[in-house]
């Protein structure tokens, strides 16, 4: 089955937890599965995978969802974490991107603040930063027009930056915003 | 160049870093950032990102969860595909 990781991979992310996830993927599977007759030949597989599993979460999940706090997204400039880090004085030391990531980011952080973005943010980073989708591709999953798409991808990713700042100056690593107010 | 070179380029950053661009403004930011060094950490740091995002997030599928899903298409599948694999074994 192909993509079975991915898709099980955005699923986690949508529904919170990995018993809905799996219930989630296998639905997707048995409607594309009973769909594929209706499947365009030269469309993208992928991008119409994830579709069906959008749609699925969408209409048979969200809704029985009970749906942990969600942060309010607030407004942080381009390159926020970067600027936090110091900027260029970081490389000056001799440190790479890589190593300073390494150290700043944990992979439960990573979790934690995907989970806290509000989902249209969420679903929006997910497929463009985890899936590697295009504009085009994410437009067609999600039904929605390119400027749409750009603008939740915009703010998403801001929203991410800004949280995981935060899990950064709650373990002592950077200092504390004034400017952000910690608390979702 | 200018500081208005910088602001322009990384105003475009995530159309570069989201491959969302035509080939001439990809080049005219390739070539600011080949000469640009504090653009450049600024455009690194932001492709490592998203790496770290990406690699922080997979989870892998469970081999129960596989042969559920199998099993479950293969329900699905109905009659006349059973009756080919018994037809045919190898």
């Amino acid at each position: 089955m192909p993509f079975m990781d991915a898709l099980y991979t955005a699923a986690v992310r949508m529904t919170h937890n990995s018993a809905d996830a799996e219930d989630l993927v296998q639905e997707t599977y048995l409607r594309a599965y009973r769909g594929y007759p209706r499947f365009e030949a030269g469309t993208n597989l992928r991008a119409w995978l994830y579709r069906i599993l959008t749609n699925t979460y969408i209409n048979a999940y969200r809704s029985k969802q009970r749906r942990p706090a969600e942060t309010d997204l607030g407004e942080v400039e381009n390159l926020y974490l970067y600027r936090r880090l110091g900027g260029l004085e970081a490389s000056e030391r001799g440190r790479s991107a890589e190593d300073e990531l390494m150290d700043l980011v944990t992979d439960e952080e990573v979790k934690a603040a995907l989970d806290a973005l509000p989902e249209q943010f969420r679903v929006a980073v997910l497929l463009a930063d985890v899936e590697g989708f295009s504009y085009r591709e994410m437009s067609e999953i999600l039904d929605v027009p390119i400027g749409t798409v750009m603008s939740r991808l915009h703010r998403g990713r801001k929203g991410l930056q800004r949280l995981l700042g935060e899990f950064a100056a709650n373990r002592g690593l950077v200092a504390a915003d004034d400017q952000v107010n910690a608390e979702p | 160049m200018t500081d208005h070179d910088c602001s322009d380029v990384l105003a475009e950053l995530n159309l570069y870093l989201d491959r969302e661009m035509g080939e001439i403004d990809l080049a005219r930011v390739e070539m600011h950032l080949r000469r640009c060094s504090p653009c450049l950490e600024a455009f690194d740091f932001e492709a490592e990102l998203r790496r770290v995002v990406a690699r922080g997030c997979r989870e892998r599928a469970s081999e129960e969860l596989r042969a559920r899903i199998l099993e479950a298409l293969e329900a699905c599948a109905g009659e006349v595909e059973r009756d080919e694999d018994v037809a045919s074994p190898e």
